[in-house]
């Protein structure tokens, strides 16, 4: 009984913090090049929205969907709608100069608008809610060897699909970006100093355009990841509250994980676990709490660590310096 | 490397404007190698602008720059790394969570590959005598290693033409002394030079010749040899000046200050300020004397009541009326009108003290503006002060509505300076009052205090210019990492006694292991 509630929880809390993890592997890849993208829940809207019209059009649309396309259609479509609107931020923040946090609220406001819009226009059904059966196999398929044979372990780590494993390896392929390449030091240097910076050669307006689009595509993708697993291939026009919930979860990961990529890993798991929190752990503690403040778990410990933070006062803890600021060269 | 002795840069009717502003209005000039050449201005006269036209920060409105006898355009930092010129900056360009190594490949287009870097930059250190530590992070070196770093880091960059911008601001006379063996090791390397400086006594010491710009335009360059400090300031400030800071006797009255044990933490709960001890008389300028960052500024803000201070520490205040009380435990409201002020002036000048948005009458409201019991601002008296303080300091203004974030940095600072006199204080603690003020200002600034002085107020200086410190004060208190190194008498002490004492920590602690 406790073997099957915490295997439950397990397999409940993985995939969730896979898509967290994603989500905040993009904010993180923005805030390195000083970028504080508030927009990140209106960016994990439209990456969902459109992922999902354009994959759910695509099976409708033929009778033999091929798996290929479908993760083509799927991804692409979210990587490319969340990329231009990471675009139009960097070309608020940076050509503009235009304040971050106010572009990336309105760039919220915007993306759920703009995502319950597509959908409900896109997506007529009946009851709200409509399924793309096809897309969902595709995403949550398993490895076929090692999800089977080997016990328990297979159980714990290889019953999910193919994108925890793909988030897996982007975070650390990018912490390796930022911390063993010339491409990676160059874009720290302008997250932290811009006028040094620029000084160097570094262009701050590529470093952070860059940036803020490949990162905002990466949101986007988390988002489709969210609407495949989390609801199991399912969409309907009120999704877009959940997925902005998620995308608020994901920017106070990217603090909960101090601005290192690999602290995503397993701060993403802690978030996890803690979401599930509210089915599992008074089912393993035999007691009965409100569902509501079991769900308030990410954030209160959020807080926490941010006040553990601030009380230890170590300075490599410290997000990038110039976070949120906009670069003028000729200011003196 | 280039033939001693010979032009490397050239610069031809150059000018630069921001706006309606002329920084440098048709200067020809020539920068050789194998000599280290001052640059030598008052502040605003174009000195910087004029080197930034060099290092690609900024780009000219018209003339020619000439590089080994070709005409260049340098458009950008990268441009002036091509040409072998590199600038150190005063506020210098360095990634403070970085690893030295890191902050001098920043930018460089060669394989990331930092093990061959730091045997490279192993070989600049040990041609021309640098010592920097490698291991560390920016943010943990002091000042003049960053200094350092940052001359390496032009070097790497394989740097033909150093310019340095006020080298010597924020470093002791040892520190100095250190700085410019290197630089003569330099220009025994063929290397061109330039410092941008407004100490006399280094111009004379260090360079070969002296360029002078004056109010952006050039005046001229002349052999080092050949001048005197009181004939370049004449070249500099365009009429005579006397040179001679005013010490009036000291006619020491009555106890203000006595602090005692003081000890305080700084923000980052590092201990700021530990165990200093020490007493100031009304009619004499305590000056306060110590590298940037060893707890001046905590010190006064302590008295102040801006800062909070640890169990043990005493500060008692004597006011005119005789009456002795202790200043902790009192808000910084109550201290201020018992009499005690503090002018602060950061390197921003306008961080603490004045609200840049303002204007001159609204910033002297700042003072007062508890006072009255009408929920309406009284305007006038604020007005009649500020015209006075505008009349009395010459503040060139176009009106007492602008707001003081447009004024130039010297007018701003009198405002402020102008303001904490005219509240006429019982202790008046100024720091940096003279902190990048041209020569005409500061001495007007000297006067004042000399003034207040003189009226019988305790006067507390912290300052930089050691030569300053030494002329101006009666007694100085020498800090060295939060702690009280000595209180000497300016009159019977020397320059070097004083840079002893202002890194003697080092050496207590070296002997005490």
């Amino acid at each position: 009984m406790i073997w099957t509630n915490i295997l439950g929880w397990v397999q409940q809390a993985v995939p969730f913090a896979a898509f967290l993890a994603l989500a905040a592997l993009g904010e993180l890849l923005t805030e390195k090049a000083g970028s504080l993208n508030l927009g990140t829940p209106g960016t994990m809207c439209v990456g969902a929205s459109a992922g999902f019209i354009t994959v759910y059009s695509y099976c409708n649309a033929v009778e033999e969907p091929s798996v290929v396309l479908i993760l083509l259609i799927s991804l692409g479509s979210s990587f490319l709608a969340a990329t231009l609107l990471g675009l139009l931020y960097s070309f608020f923040t940076v050509s503009l100069r235009i304040n971050q946090n106010v572009v990336g609220l309105v760039l919220t406001i915007f993306g759920c608008g703009l995502a319950e819009f597509l959908s409900y226009y896109f997506v007529k059904s009946e009851s709200g809610n409509v399924r793309c059966e096809a897309a969902f196999r595709v995403f949550t398929a398993k490895i076929p060897f090692l999800s089977e044979k080997l016990g328990w372990f297979s159980e714990l780590f290889f019953r999910y699909g193919f994108m925890l494993y793909v988030t897996i390896a982007a975070v650390i392929l990018l912490s390796l970006f930022f911390y063993h390449t010339r491409a990676g030091l160059h874009l720290r240097a302008v997250g932290e100093n811009p006028g040094t910076a620029d000084a160097a050669g570094i262009s701050v307006t590529k470093y952070r355009y860059l940036a803020s689009s490949l990162g905002a595509g990466l949101v986007g993708m988390a988002g489709l990841f969210c609407v495949m697993e989390f609801k199991s291939g399912a969409w309907s026009t009120a999704d877009v509250y959940t997925l902005e919930a998620f995308g608020w979860l994901a920017v106070a990961l990217v603090i909960f994980a101090l601005w290192k990529p690999l602290n995503l890993l397993w701060g993403s798991l802690i978030f996890g676990f803690c979401y599930w929190a509210y089915v599992y752990l008074p089912q393993l503690l035999g007691v009965t709490v409100s569902t509501d403040l079991m769900r308030m778990l990410p954030y209160v410990i959020t807080i926490l660590v941010l006040i553990l933070v601030n009380l230890r006062r170590h300075k490599g803890d410290q997000g990038p310096a110039a976070l949120g600021l906009s670069y003028f060269r000729e200011e003196r | 490397m280039s033939e001693p002795n010979c032009t490397v840069i050239r610069l031809q009717n150059v000018t630069k404007t921001f706006g309606d502003v002329v920084a440098n209005h048709d200067i020809t000039m020539e920068i050789r190698s194998g000599e280290i050449l001052s640059l030598l201005g008052e502040n605003g006269s174009g000195k910087t602008t004029l080197m930034n036209l060099l290092a690609g920060i900024y780009y000219p409105d018209s003339g020619d720059i000439f590089v080994r006898g070709e005409r260049v355009s340098i458009r950008s930092p990268q441009d002036a790394h091509r040409l072998g010129i590199g600038m150190i900056h005063q506020h210098f360009k360095l990634v403070e969570v970085f690893t030295p190594v890191e902050n001098i490949v920043l930018g460089l287009r060669e394989p990331y590959n930092p093990a061959a870097a730091e045997k490279k930059i192993g070989e600049i250190c040990r041609t021309y005598g640098f010592s920097l530590d490698l291991k560390c992070r920016v943010r943990d070196m002091s000042v003049s290693q960053k200094q350092t770093l940052e001359i390496v880091k032009a070097l790497y960059r394989g740097a033909e033409i150093l310019i340095l911008d006020e080298p010597t601001a924020v470093l002791t006379p040892q520190e100095s002394d250190k700085l410019f063996e290197v630089l003569r090791n330099m220009r025994r390397d063929g290397k061109a030079v330039v410092i941008i400086t407004h100490k006399l006594h280094e111009v004379l010491s260090v360079s070969d010749r002296v360029a002078i710009l004056r109010k952006g335009e050039y005046i001229d360059t002349v052999e080092t040899a050949k001048a005197t400090e009181q004939s370049l300031t004449e070249m500099m400030v365009g009429k005579r000046v006397e040179l001679n800071i005013e010490r009036p006797p000291v006619e020491r009255r009555e106890k203000r200050l006595q602090v005692a044990h003081l000890s305080c933490r700084g923000r980052d709960g590092v201990t700021a300020l530990s165990d200093v001890s020490f007493e100031a008389y009304g009619g004499e300028i305590l000056g306060i004397a110590g590298i940037s960052g060893c707890g001046q500024k905590e010190l006064l803000e302590s008295i102040a009541g801006l800062q909070k201070t640890e169990p043990g520490s005493e500060i008692l205040y004597t006011g005119p009326d005789g009456k002795t009380e202790s200043l902790l435990g009192k808000s910084a409201k109550q201290i201020r009108a018992l009499g005690v002020s503090l002018s602060f002036v950061p390197e921003d000048r306008l961080g603490m003290g004045l609200v840049g948005g303002m204007g001159m009458t609204e910033n002297m409201l700042l003072r007062h503006y508890a006072e009255g019991r009408s929920p309406l601002t009284r305007t006038r008296p604020s007005r009649q002060l500020a015209e006075k303080v505008r009349t009395d300091l010459e503040v060139v203004t176009p009106s007492l509505r602008t707001p003081v974030r447009r004024l130039s940095g010297g007018n701003v600072q009198k405002v402020l300076v102008g303001r904490e006199i005219a509240s006429e204080p019982a202790v008046l603690m100024t720091a940096y009052a003279v902190r990048g003020l041209d020569i005409n200002t500061s001495y007007t600034i000297y006067r004042l205090l000399n003034e207040q002085k003189r009226k019988g107020v305790a006067v507390l200086y912290v300052g930089e210019d050691l030569d300053v410190l030494l002329a101006l004060c009666d007694r100085i208190l020498v800090l060295c990492g939060g702690r009280v190194t000595g209180v000497v008498d300016a009159a019977g002490t020397t320059k070097e006694e004083i840079g002893y004492l202002m890194t003697k920590q080092n050496g207590t602690e070296a002997d005490a292991v």
